[in-house]
């Protein structure tokens, strides 16, 4: 029995301890409140909560406290949504702003089929350190490393690896923009969510070696800047580039593609005039 | 000699021959962490200071009327990081309370003195070296002094880097790295200074 005395003493020793130093803290803590802005607290639950920092404040409770403040918009949850906006706006008791969804899409097709490998790696499974040995495992500098650095900061896990490429969940992103800073090659963007026709490659190189690269590469032809019925699609530098403001999501640009890299993300029939003769013409020139 | 003058001598020592970022390497990660600005580099260096002198103060009670009368020396470790955890939560609320843009500033490095491996190498070295109540209070307070002395000269340090032309790859952390090794060498020339004293 005597043994265990010593163990006896260590458990009250260390307990006594941890109680007298717990009650003095609870003493403190009465003694040295601060008082707290409810608002605060009643912003800090209205939010999305995941720490994810698309606000531009370090964590939902620095964006909580900038609200109250004053000093940052009630629509600056991206994850959130409007929901979130609506319920910040009358919590701050100050009408709504106005918010546009947002959502990330990846640029990119390259898949372990479409782009054309330059050597084998196998190193660190992280897309920065691999873009960092001589441009790149793909041939295509510009495109999806694939090793899924935007996989692993996504706090959503809207995105996966497809073959080689990254995918965005529409349904699941929220927009808060963490994936596009996590990418090496900056080819996840944000765009309006209605933004249903996207131009999935961003090589610049000039056409030839562009389609040596990648399979689905925009070479440059232009052939849906000529369909394109509202002038909004323009190549620049080498890659088509589409204007969100006065593309009428018609889909001939998607029809006239000879090489499938513009992609329709909303699951629509492309009917409409343009549509049908962007249509014809690619099929005229793959018949030739 | 007058013991004021060995309590003088040993004050200075603590701060510049035994420096505790420069001789006995501890408590490097707030030095790293928090030495951006000379501002928060001192409000820092003030918290670890009240921190390790009352922290000195308590877990020389903590061991000498309660450990070692319950002949449980062997457990002060685990008692000195109770102590120490406490002192920093209710540094914690002070500070929150009388100095909230300080506290925004120290951020997470605040709680995190808890850990600060100085704060434990005082408490401990104060059991080890025998010393008594007067002196372990003296090297806990001198010797975050010399912490403090420490993270304000290296934070008036990378507020200069921040301007000077530094190579890429050595830009940030790596700069830092090496300007505290020179630091380190230039305080090894205290080193042997009251070796003849004391």
């Amino acid at each position: 029995m005597e043994s265990y005395l010593p163990v006896l003493y260590a458990i009250l020793a260390l307990g006594g301890l941890g109680i007298v130093f717990g009650l003095l803290l609870g003493v403190a803590d009465k003694k040295f409140s601060v008082e707290m802005d409810e608002r605060v607290s009643a912003v800090r639950s209205a939010v999305a909560g995941a720490n994810c920092g698309a606000c531009g404040y370090a964590g939902c409770d620095g964006y909580a406290e900038a609200v109250v403040r004053g000093e940052a918009k009630t629509n600056a949850c991206t994850p959130g949504g409007e929901k979130t906006a609506n319920a910040i706006a009358a919590i701050m008791c100050v009408s709504a702003d106005v918010m546009e969804p947002m959502v990330a899409r990846v640029r990119c097709q390259g898949n372990c089929e479409n782009v054309t490998l330059r050597y084998d790696y196998d190193g660190i499974p992280s897309c920065r350190a691999a873009s960092g040995i001589s441009g790149g495992p793909t041939a295509c500098e510009f495109g999806c490393v694939g090793l899924g650095d935007c996989v692993s900061r996504c706090p959503f896990h809207a995105i996966s690896m497809q073959n080689g490429v990254a995918v965005i969940d529409g349904d699941i992103c929220t927009g808060c923009g963490i994936c596009v800073a996590a990418c090496p090659r900056g080819i996840i963007q944000m765009m309006p969510l209605d933004q249903t026709i996207v131009v999935m490659c961003r090589n610049e190189a000039i056409g030839r070696i562009a389609r040596l690269q990648c399979k689905t590469a925009c070479v440059g032809c232009k052939r849906c800047e000529k369909q394109c019925p509202s002038d909004s699609i323009h190549v620049v530098k080498g890659v088509a580039l589409i204007d969100e403001k006065t593309c009428t999501r018609c889909g001939a640009c998607i029809l006239a593609c000879p090489m499938h890299c513009i992609v329709n993300f909303y699951e629509h029939d492309l009917t409409g005039e343009a549509a049908a003769t962007a249509q014809a013409e690619l099929l005229d020139m793959e018949a030739e | 000699m007058s013991p004021i003058v060995k309590i003088l001598l040993f004050m200075f020592s603590c701060i510049l021959t035994n420096n505790y970022i420069f001789s006995r390497f501890l408590g490097c990660c707030p030095f790293l962490g928090v030495s951006n600005k000379v501002e928060t580099a001192f409000g820092m260096g003030i918290a670890v200071t009240f921190v390790m002198a009352l922290a000195s103060l308590f877990t020389y009670f903590v061991y000498y009327y309660l450990l070692v009368p319950m002949k449980l020396e062997y457990l002060n470790t685990i008692a000195f990081i109770l102590v120490i955890a406490s002192l920093v939560q209710v540094v914690e609320m002070f500070l929150k309370k009388s100095a909230p843009s300080l506290y925004g500033a120290l951020g997470i490095y605040l709680p995190l003195i808890t850990t600060n491996c100085a704060v434990l190498g005082v408490t401990i070295l104060n059991i080890t070296e025998g010393y008594n109540l007067l002196y372990s209070v003296l090297n806990g307070t001198f010797g975050a002094l010399g912490f403090l002395l420490a993270i304000v000269l290296m934070a008036g340090v990378r507020e200069r880097l921040e301007t000077a032309k530094i190579a890429v790859p050595l830009k940030g952390f790596p700069i830092s790295l090496v300007i505290a090794g020179l630091m380190s060498l230039a305080f090894l020339g205290f080193s042997n200074m009251f070796a003849g004293v004391m």
